[in-house]
């Protein structure tokens, strides 16, 4: 579904992303893991538009991506941020929040498809009305891929939709967007700096460190401590020691 | 004892009625590591503040005893709250790029902090925060001084938060969410570094989080609040003992990399939760 080879995002004289290469395939869920700094959210930003300065090759669907997008390319693919109190307009109810992509993509049964967004995000009806700041976290972060899915997509794009929530909402969130990969046969490509988030939505993880992809691995190898690069092995020792409660 | 909490209670006028955001909390705190959980809107942080009375103008705040080494904070005036704030208990927030003077350069910061409180010179305030800088592991202090918060990373302008935090030399720090902006590296770091120092001063540590696994490495106590009321308090080597069903919920909702879920447990929230 999507290929891309040998990848560089430059910002001036720094190279954020050095000539990386991955694929995934239709219905996958593929995660970055980095620290901040590493180029991963980058990635997603050259992969979904939002940063023309790139060169390499990216393909999604078998169509080649050029610097200008098609429209049909925005419908196709979709993002979800990690700060949805950043990503949803404050001043604009739910209800407009979610027929704008309809409007944008001329598609009909706006009511229809409103209600249906809703519900599939397990999102009652009564917050149609409503604006952001009326929302908790958890709530906005589902309208946000209420919205991402109005379109409906092929590809979702997640760059750290958890990071902002709490730990319950967290799980909600998670379970949420397994269910609707099941449902819609979607393909992600999840970012996150949290190892055990990526590892529990995705079969295979690409290590980021200083713009590189390091290290390729399935998630069965990365719980098992099957790592290559010691980069892998260091925040994956992290990230076991402190999930842990302490314990006497 | 540090800090006496008994009976607090922090409501919030509303249009029509109040809200009640912290309930009946009563804690104390000595030369000692007490880690506070919960999610957002619990009431953790409120708590914490309480201590130094930084709370918005609209809270109502009750309480049979608030007391800062001995001192009633309820009946206190702001001269001082002046001597306790800052100089004798120190507060680090979440996001240094909000807590940091964006103008000024971090020695100058620490220096000034310094000098507010300790009085002396300029060069001395600024030796001073050299050394402080040191103290906080960071390799090359002399050239961070000179620095301004933009030129810093998350984790040095913690580093530096912390820094200005220990010039007083406080007996306690509240660190709320001191490492929710970081990357779980540096977060790992930051909170040892705090913990450090914490046990070498013999000061007493009040850290604020969501994350109750983190948490339990780095304190001696952990008190789990939830709707404005503490429903837990256990040591932070019992976790795994918790009974009430939402400590055990905060510990079974989150992915591991240890062992695979195939679903996440999803908190089912008991209204009996709410009664005292």
């Amino acid at each position: 579904m999507i290929e891309i080879d040998g990848l560089s995002v430059r910002f001036g004289r720094t190279e954020a992303v050095k000539a990386i290469s991955f694929s995934v395939a239709q219905g996958e869920s593929f995660g970055i893991v980095g620290e901040s700094g590493s180029g991963k959210s980058t990635v997603l930003r050259a992969l979904s538009g939002l940063n023309p300065d790139w060169t390499g090759r990216m393909s999604v669907d078998g169509q080649a991506l050029t610097r200008r997008r098609s429209k049909d390319f925005y419908r196709r693919v979709q993002m979800v941020f990690q700060d949805p109190y950043g990503s949803l307009h404050p001043r604009q109810t739910v209800d407009r929040l979610l027929s704008e992509p309809l409007l944008v993509h001329r598609m009909d049964n706006v009511e229809r498809r409103i209600m249906r967004g809703l519900n599939e995000v397990a999102l009652p009806t009564s917050i149609r009305f409503r604006y952001p700041h009326q929302l908790s976290g958890g709530q906005r972060q589902r309208v946000a891929i209420a919205r991402a899915l109005m379109a409906e997509p092929q590809v979702l794009l997640l760059d750290e939709p958890t990071s902002a929530l709490d730990v319950s909402v967290q799980a909600e969130v998670l379970n949420l967007l397994s269910d609707l990969q099941q449902a819609h046969g979607l393909t992600y490509i999840l970012v996150s700096h949290n190892l055990a988030v990526v590892a529990h939505l995705c079969g295979r993880i690409g290590v980021m460190q200083s713009g590189e992809l390091v290290e390729l691995l399935s998630a069965d190898d990365l719980r098992a401590g099957r790592t290559r690069h010691p980069h892998t092995a260091a925040l994956r020792e992290l990230s076991i020691e402190l999930e842990e409660p302490e314990t006497a | 004892m540090l800090v006496e909490i008994q009976n607090l209670r922090i409501r919030f006028p509303t249009a029509t009625d109040h809200s009640d955001a912290v309930r009946n909390v009563s804690l104390t705190l000595g030369q000692e590591k007490l880690g506070i959980v919960g999610e957002s809107g619990s009431g953790k942080s409120l708590t914490a503040r309480s201590i130094l009375r930084l709370l918005p103008s609209n809270a109502v705040v009750s309480a049979d005893r608030l007391a800062f080494d001995g001192i009633d904070v309820m009946r206190a005036d702001e001269m001082v709250l002046r001597r306790i704030r800052g100089a004798r208990a120190g507060l680090i927030l979440q996001d240094p790029k909000f807590s940091l003077n964006p103008v000024m350069t971090a020695g100058a910061q620490i220096a000034e902090a310094w000098r507010v409180h300790r009085g002396g010179g300029r060069k001395l305030a600024m030796r001073a925060a050299i050394d402080l800088l040191a103290q906080v592991q960071i390799r090359d202090p002399q050239h961070v001084a000179q620095a301004y918060p933009h030129e810093l990373s998350g984790g040095m302008g913690q580093r530096v938060m912390i820094a200005m935090m220990l010039a007083p030399d406080p007996e306690l720090l509240i660190a709320d969410e001191p490492t929710s902006a970081l990357d779980a590296t540096v977060q790992a770091e930051i909170l040892r570094l705090i913990e450090d120092l914490v046990s070498r001063r013999g000061m007493g540590l009040i850290l604020i989080s969501h994350d109750l696994p983190l948490v339990s490495h780095f304190c001696d106590r952990v008190a789990v609040m939830y709707a404005g009321r503490v429903v837990e308090e256990l040591a932070a080597a019992d976790l795994t003992r918790a009974r009430h069903p939402y400590t055990r919920g905060l510990l079974e909702c989150l992915p591991t990399l240890s062992h695979q879920k195939r679903r996440l447990a999803v908190m089912q929230r008991d209204p009996s939760w709410l009664e005292p």
